[in-house]
């Protein structure tokens, strides 16, 4: 009977050491958000969490057949909890940039805008560097915006911001001259509320693609390329059965996929 | 592991170094100031002299640096009365709402440990100076307060210690101290690892420094405490 016992045991161990790790089913995936990127992500004034990036996500998980949980992180962190596997993916608006493409894996893109400048009503400059060069430009930390400020702008003066929302209350208040970061974000963050009255875009739309990338996508650790091919597959699926488009329309009026 | 990121970025850490370095001792040189003639108030007899000195060292003690700072930075500025009036050159500037936060912060923390140290000193010596012919002014000036600035001397070098703790707040509303410079250069590289021990390292020597300066300080002001040694 021992004996049994013992052999069932070491079969037990067996079967356990030779099961393929890269076998791991997707059952529930844990997705990192930011919350504080209007309108891709924002809290309701109930609390929980809603915009592009999270609605996107859920249809995701919805595609995908799993069980989806959201979680809350501050961008500055976002990568680092990716690592340290506080979640499975970002779905952040996150710009796929060669930088980044060192330490995680990204998706395809699931949406692309432009970055543009964002000024007081009536200022009048050319956006150049040397044309901005008296200006003070509010960017959020470790964005492709800072990165485009400094390699093209470099003698423009950069305050940084560990939130968009922190950059958006610095304008409105006067400290800073000009936002550089994504046009629709700041059309709905804030052109379009009471804080941005009197504010507006500059013309030019800066995309430069060695810089900005392709567009947003989804990141995940280097080791899980299954995942990345199931969001893929995922992202085809809300594509062509229309879901993609019905969240799109509830919060733009133009086509956020880009071309 | 990256050393060489943080190697790559020395002048951006040598600078936050400064900055740090910079906004603490200002506002621990200005808290101090204010610390003197506020601790001397609150220890004070006299309630409408003891109590809104008690009122602003119970808020600056009372709530985290954290939210006094941004009361200051964004809070101030939403207002469009303060952003019209002759305040706003000064708050407008990241920096000053910084070195205002801190120092009344320091300043608050500073007057509560004078206070403690003026309470504690010995009637004898209060006496003993008005026996020998001395004003109010002169028994501060000569008996209490330097008794007090004694004793107050090993709680002072902990506030100097939390203070520069503390001071990690600059960091959130844009300036460039230790820590804004490891998160500029975590934002940089996603290295958070390697940035932030750096900015631990830069922290802990400046630390070293001040504890050498009070040991230093404490043996000379307290030398008659030592054990005799014959």
């Amino acid at each position: 009977m021992r004996k049994l016992s013992i052999a069932a045991l070491v079969a037990l161990c067996l079967a356990l050491v030779m099961t393929p790790a890269g076998a791991k089913e997707w059952t529930k995936v844990r997705i990192g958000v930011e919350g504080a990127y209007p309108p891709f992500s924002f809290k309701n004034p109930d609390g929980s969490l809603g915009g592009f990036d999270v609605d996107i996500a859920i249809a995701l998980c919805e595609a995908m057949e799993v069980e989806c949980e959201l979680v809350e992180q501050d961008w500055d962190g976002i990568i680092p909890a990716l690592q340290a596997k506080k979640y499975d993916a970002i779905i952040a608006s996150m710009s796929i940039t060669p930088e980044r493409m060192k330490v995680v894996d990204f998706t395809n893109k699931y949406y692309h805008t432009p970055a543009k400048f964002v000024v007081k009503e009536g200022v009048a400059v050319e956006e150049t560097n040397e044309g901005m060069k008296d200006l003070v430009v509010g960017v959020q930390r470790g964005t492709t915006h800072e990165d485009y400020m400094n390699k093209k702008f470099p003698d423009v003066e950069l305050k940084l911001y560990g939130t968009q929302d922190e950059v958006y209350l610095d304008m409105g208040s006067g400290r800073i001259d000009a936002i550089m970061a994504d046009s629709v974000a700041m059309d709905d963050g804030f052109i379009k509320t009471d804080q941005g009255a009197g504010f507006v875009f500059l013309p030019g739309n800066h995309n430069d693609p060695a810089i900005y990338g392709e567009g947003a996508g989804i990141a995940v650790r280097k080791s899980d390329g299954d995942l990345k091919e199931k969001f893929n597959m995922a992202i085809d699926k809300i594509r062509a059965d229309g879901t993609y488009q019905d969240i799109a329309a509830k919060y733009f009026d133009f086509d956020v996929y880009g071309d | 592991m990256h050393w060489d990121v943080v190697l790559d970025n020395w002048q951006l850490l040598l600078q936050g170094l400064w900055t740090t370095i910079l906004y603490v001792s200002a506002s621990l040189a200005l808290g101090l100031i204010l610390a003197i003639p506020l601790s001397i108030l609150r220890s004070s007899s006299n309630r409408f002299l003891s109590w809104p000195v008690w009122a602003f060292t119970y808020f600056f003690r009372g709530t985290p640096l954290l939210v006094q700072i941004y009361l200051i930075y964004y809070g101030l500025g939403q207002f469009e009365s303060v952003r019209e009036s002759f305040l706003w050159p000064v708050l407008r500037e990241a920096s000053w709402c910084a070195l205002i936060g801190f120092t009344l912060n320091t300043g608050a923390y500073v007057t509560e440990i004078l206070r403690g140290a003026i309470q504690a000193t010995p009637y004898g010596e209060i006496e003993a100076a008005t026996a020998c012919g001395m004003s109010r002014a002169q028994t501060y000036h000569r008996i209490i307060m330097p008794g007090a600035f004694r004793r107050a001397l090993p709680a002072y070098g902990n506030e100097v210690i939390f203070m520069l703790h503390g001071s990690v707040v600059a960091g959130v509303i844009t300036i460039l101290d230790i820590y804004g410079a490891a998160k500029k250069i975590n934002a940089l590289t996603y290295t958070y690892f390697e940035s932030m021990l750096a900015a631990a390292v830069l922290y802990m020597l400046i630390v070293y420094l001040i504890t050498r300066v009070f040991k230093r300080a404490e043996s000379r002001w307290h030398a008659h405490l030592r054990p005799r040694t014959e």
